[in-house]
This record gives structure tokens, C-alpha cells and sequence, in this order.
């Protein structure tokens, strides 16, 4: 088990180095950084000055060397657009995103689980019937439609809840928090409930599936046959059966969440990473490009090692 | 007419699903109306000349204050809406095509390369496919458009935005197409007839474009639906976002955006009527693929 763990870590730093590897090249290639730096007035020899001081002339190896020691530093250069340093406009963004991400894939999996082992046990039910067609439309509907729907009904029509902004944030050292206050959750809950739908419907029907496929193995017809409590059967013997599958798809759907809360955050105006991103994009703003694929690429990591973790916690199988 | 339906599985199960049909037709309808839409819309959405100001913020024709002119209202600068719609379905659809069919040609190409050579190439390609498969697609499309930003020079962006656009959409939905090409022709690479092929010295091209491709189109239909609504969605997404098309020449996302300006002012058409177009193109585009994932896989049923 030890070695397996191993295993994960070992590649986990390979994936860590081929994302930097990636942002580098971005920041090297995609437009010249002199040019982003310097103005129109810069002579072509204090331009050169400026490249030969930077290391800009060093071999392409040696540089991404220095890239990465620094980054490892926690420096990560500067924005084109705002001259920041890339590092502080990204973490103030962290908390945003996260609190966020988390919220809505609690109600995923809150009402994801749910619903999926009952339309399991059910599959002919009236309520099944109406779970079933109301997650084929929530499926189809692109979740900025869903966001504009929310913020049309509750923010508009009904008055409820805000629609934009994070609300009353309360800061805990650095970590800029909406969970400490009521207004703070209530400015929550339409963005989390608009990245949430899509992971629900997943979650539902992946539920469903193992539910589904469980439930007609041997040993629960054996379990039936034997006389174990119906409550027993579906809770303790069948679900913990599907849970395997149901911990890979959290970590899959983590990605998910992570991306699709960059057009959640559009819509209801999160000041999270992913609206930072996409400003970048629109800027053309590398430094801050770059360096958001890494911290995704390395929440990603973080997630799957987790969920590997788990794995191990859950199924006794795995631990010898 | 009849005994030809009852023969074919396919147009049988077609006749026997109200919702199938009903998506069909949403579709068809869709896809004629954005084709011929210079000839359908009554004004020219992008010629700055063909409408006025003074009919901005006109009703549709049931409500209050709507004329027969614009039967779906207009917009702040007078645009009729049909025709925005149309030809922003146009555009959509062209983009959502074209990305389709490159990412086919692509993602196809590929797989069956990988399939039919194995070893270190397949090897290569699988693990390019797999690190993009654990990035969703929007993501790839916004960096992939955040790169083409960078490098290209000011001047030409504008004019090869759409270029890019569909660039960035079939690079991000390639590798569906890759997996299931590879996935069956390694299982048509046991069969007699490729082994025969391969005996009888046929060229390796001959034998994936002529012999493996016709056997293994069945799956990749299904996929090409499914990733046409994908394509479709992803282009609306990121014109909504403000990163695809701009408001010069809107797509149906696009026109959402643009709606979402009025949502407090009560000019509800201008939002939802963009809106409910481009959901009823792609949940009937959807249904359509899913029925033909039941024809083609009859052991799902």
C-alpha cells in the first residue's frame, strides 16, 4: 500500500512539471515579453539590455530551471495587465472559488445520493418517473441558461436574493470568508445551486446505475433470502457497494465544478479565480494564464491523491 | 412505403417515439431556417442600413404595442428579432459543423491510426487523450482561444475570430472520437477480413479508410450527434462569455448576452426568446442522439 502511495506521488510530480512545463512555454512563446514590458519609446538596445539582464537569452532549459525554483518559491512573476504580482491576485482569489466549488458539490452529492439509490429501489414510481425527465432537461439546459433562470426568478420576479457579488465576507487571517455571515450566504446560494445541477444529474445517475447493478448481484439475493431487514439490505450491504465508483466520479467531478464555475462566476459576478481568468484571457494577460492552469492543475493532483487515499479507507480489499 | 419502414429497425423505433419525431422536425426547422436564413429574414442583421432606431424595443406581436412587421419584437437598435435569431442560428451552426467535423476527421484519423499500429504511437496518442479528458472541454476551448489571442497580430484577430472559434471547440472534443475509433478497431483488427487484407499486402491507409472505417461508423454517429450539441453549447458558452463572437456579428449566444442587459427592464424578448431557441436546438439535438445510441446499441434498450 505503501508503494502504491509512492507510486501516486511519483506521478504526481510528473503531471506537476509537464502543467509548468506548459505554462512556461505559454509565457515564453505566446507574444514577447519584452514587448509586454517595455513601452514604445524603449530603444531596441536598452531592449536587448533588458532581455540579457532578465535571462532571456539563457538556454531554453536553464530558464524553465529558474521558472520552476521560483515558483516552487512561491513567486510567480507579475500580471501584464494590473503589474501585481500573479501570486497575491490568484490566492486573494482562492477562497472565493473554493467556498463555492464546495458548496455546490455538497448539494451534488447531498441530493445526488439521495435520489439516485431511490430511483434505484423504485424504478417504476411516479416520483422516479418525474426525478428522471426533471434531470434530462437539467441536463440539457447549458448552465449559463440555468444561472440567468435563478437570478431571473429569485434575484428579479420574487426579490429573494442577491444576484451579483459575494455578499458580507468575513476575513479569517487571510482566508476571506461568505460562510460567517447570513448575507454572505445568502449571496451563496444561487451561483452554488447553478454549478451544482449539472454535478447533481451525475451524481444521480451514476448512483442509479451502481444502485441498480448491485441490487441484482448474488449476495443481496442471497442477503433477501436470508431474511436481512429490507432497511439493512439497501443501506448497509448495498450502498457501501457502490461507493467505490461514487468516490471516482467526486474526484472527476471536481474538475467540473472547477471549470464550470468560470461561466458561474460570469453570470453572478464571483469574484473568484475563474472570472480572474477569464479577464486574462480577454487581456491577454500570460503570467496570470499560466499560472491558474498550474494551481488548477495542482488542486487537480491534491483531489485525486485524496480520493486514491480513500479508496484504500473504503474497500478492504485494497490494503493488502 | 410501409414494408420499407418495417424492414428498417431504425425508421421503425422512429415511428414508434413521439418525442424523437417532435425533436426532429425542432431540428430540421432549425437547420433550414439558419441555411436559408438570407433568403427567410426580413432584414439583414448586420447591415447597420437595413433597420431603424426608431423601431427599437417593439413587443412581439401578441403583446401589447407589437406589430406584424416583427413578430417577435425588436431589439434597442430596431433589429428584428427573427432575423437576429436566424442568422445567429446560422452562425452557431456553421461554427458547431465545422467544429464537429474537424474534430471527427481529427479524432477519427488518429484512433484508427492508433488502433491499426499499436505500440508506442498508440501509446502517445492514448495519454495526449487521456490528460485532455481529465480537462473539460471549456477549459481546453478557453486557453486554446487565450493562446490564438497571443500569437496572432491585432489586425487579422476580428476576421479569424470565428477561424478560432471552431478551431478551439473541435481541438477540445477530438478525443471522444479518438477513444471510440481506437476501442473498435482494435476489435475489428481480430477479424478475418483485416487479417486477410494485411496477408494480401494491402496498403495500411487502404485498409483503415476502406476495410475498418465503414465497420466501426456505426458508434461514431451517435458520438457526432452528441458532440454536434456540444459543440453547439460550447460555442453559446463562451460568445456569452465574452470571449467568441462579438456583438457585430452575434451568434445565439451572443444575443443571450446581449439579452441579459434588458432582464431588469421588462424587454423580456430580447433574453428569452434567444434563449429558449438555443435550448429547443439542443435538447432536440440530444434526443436525437440518444435515440440513435438505442439504435445502434440495441442491448441498452
Amino acid at each position: 500500500m505503501f508503494y502504491f502511495i509512492y507510486k501516486r506521488l511519483i506521478q504526481s510530480v510528473f503531471v506537476m512539471l509537464a502543467v509548468a512545463f506548459l505554462a512556461f512555454s505559454l509565457f515564453r512563446f505566446v507574444g514577447d515579453p519584452i514587448t509586454q514590458m517595455t513601452g514604445v519609446e524603449t530603444s531596441v538596445v536598452d531592449q536587448e539590455r533588458l532581455r540579457e539582464e532578465l535571462g532571456l537569452n539563457d538556454p531554453f532549459i536553464s530558464q524553465f530551471g529558474r521558472f520552476t525554483v521560483d515558483m516552487l518559491q512561491g513567486d510567480f512573476g507579475y500580471s501584464f495587465r494590473t503589474r501585481q504580482p500573479v501570486a497575491e491576485m490568484i490566492a486573494s482569489r482562492i477562497p472565493a472559488t473554493l467556498e463555492l466549488g464546495v458548496v455546490a458539490l455538497l448539494i451534488s452529492l447531498v441530493v445526488g445520493i439521495p435520489a439516485g439509490v431511490y430511483t434505484a429501489l423504485r424504478p417504476r414510481g411516479v416520483i422516479t418517473q418525474t426525478i428522471l425527465i426533471t434531470t434530462l432537461i437539467g441536463i440539457s439546459i447549458p448552465t449559463f441558461v440555468i444561472g440567468i433562470m435563478l437570478i431571473f426568478l429569485f434575484g428579479v420576479q420574487l426579490g429573494w436574493l442577491p444576484t451579483f457579488g459575494r455578499g458580507e465576507t468575513v476575513n479569517i487571517g487571510f482566508w476571506e470568508s461568505s460562510f460567517f455571515s447570513i448575507d454572505g450566504w445568502r449571496a451563496l446560494i444561487l451561483p452554488a445551486v447553478t454549478l451544482g445541477v449539472y454535478q447533481l444529474t451525475l451524481t444521480m445517475r451514476l448512483v442509479r446505475a451502481q444502485m441498480m447493478d448491485v441490487m441484482r448481484s448474488d449476495y443481496i439475493r442471497f442477503a433477501t433470502a436470508r431474511g436481512v431487514p429490507m432497511r439493512q439490505l439497501y443501506f448497509r450491504h448495498a450502498l457501501a457497494n457502490t461507493m467505490v465508483p461514487v468516490i471516482t466520479i467526486i474526484g472527476l467531478q471536481f474538475g467540473g465544478v472547477i471549470a464550470f464555475s468560470i461561466v458561474t462566476e460570469s453570470v453572478f459576478q464571483w469574484p473568484g479565480m475563474g472570472l480572474l481568468f477569464l479577464e486574462s484571457i480577454r487581456f491577454v494577460d500570460i503570467p496570470v494564464m499560466g499560472v491558474y492552469l498550474v494551481v488548477i492543475a495542482f488542486f487537480f493532483v491534491v483531489v485525486n491523491l485524496l480520493v486514491d487515499l480513500l479508496y484504500v479507507a473504503i474497500d478492504p480489499r485494497l490494503r493488502v | 412505403m410501409k414494408e420499407f419502414i418495417k424492414r428498417s429497425e431504425g425508421l421503425w423505433l422512429f415511428t414508434r417515439s413521439p418525442a424523437v419525431m417532435i425533436a426532429a422536425v425542432i431540428a430540421i426547422l432549425i437547420f433550414i431556417g439558419a441555411a436559408f436564413a438570407p433568403w427567410i429574414a426580413s432584414v439583414n442583421p448586420y447591415d447597420l442600413g437595413s433597420f431603424s432606431l426608431m423601431d427599437g424595443l417593439l413587443p412581439p406581436i401578441w403583446q401589447e404595442g407589437g406589430i406584424s412587421q416583427f413578430m417577435l419584437g425588436t431589439d434597442d437598435q430596431g433589429r428584428d428579432m427573427i432575423s437576429s435569431i436566424l442568422y445567429g442560428a446560422r452562425l452557431s451552426l456553421l461554427i458547431g459543423l465545422s467544429a464537429m467535423a474537424i474534430a471527427t476527421v481529427l479524432g477519427v484519423g488518429l484512433g484508427l491510426a492508433a488502433g491499426f499500429y499499436g505500440g508506442r504511437f498508440d501509446a502517445i496518442i492514448m495519454r495526449i487523450a487521456d490528460i485532455q479528458l481529465a480537462l473539460p472541454a471549456i477549459l481546453t476551448a478557453l486557453l486554446i482561444d487565450g493562446i490564438a489571442r497571443g500569437i496572432l497580430p491585432p489586425e487579422v484577430q476580428q476576421d479569424l475570430r470565428v477561424v478560432v472559434l471552431t478551431l478551439a471547440i473541435a481541438l477540445s472534443l477530438w478525443v471522444n472520437f479518438a477513444r471510440t475509433a481506437r476501442a473498435s478497431t482494435f476489435v475489428e483488427m481480430n477479424k478475418e477480413y483485416v487479417q486477410a487484407a494485411i496477408i494480401m499486402g494491402q496498403g495500411p491507409i487502404r485498409i483503415m479508410f476502406i476495410h475498418i472505417l465503414p465497420n466501426i461508423l456505426g458508434p461514431l454517429l451517435v458520438i457526432m450527434t452528441v458532440d454536434l450539441a456540444s459543440a453547439i453549447l460550447l460555442e453559446a458558452t463562451l460568445s456569452f462569455l465574452g470571449i467568441g463572437l462579438a456583438a457585430d456579428s452575434p451568434s445565439l449566444g451572443t444575443l443571450i448576452r446581449i439579452g441579459m442587459q434588458f432582464m431588469l427592464s421588462g424587454e423580456w424578448w430580447i433574453l428569452w426568446i434567444p434563449t429558449l431557441f438555443l435550448v429547443a436546438l439542443v435538447v432536440s439535438i440530444n434526443t436525437l442522439g440518444d435515440f440513435m445510441r438505442d439504435v445502434f446499441n440495441p442491448g441498452l434498450r
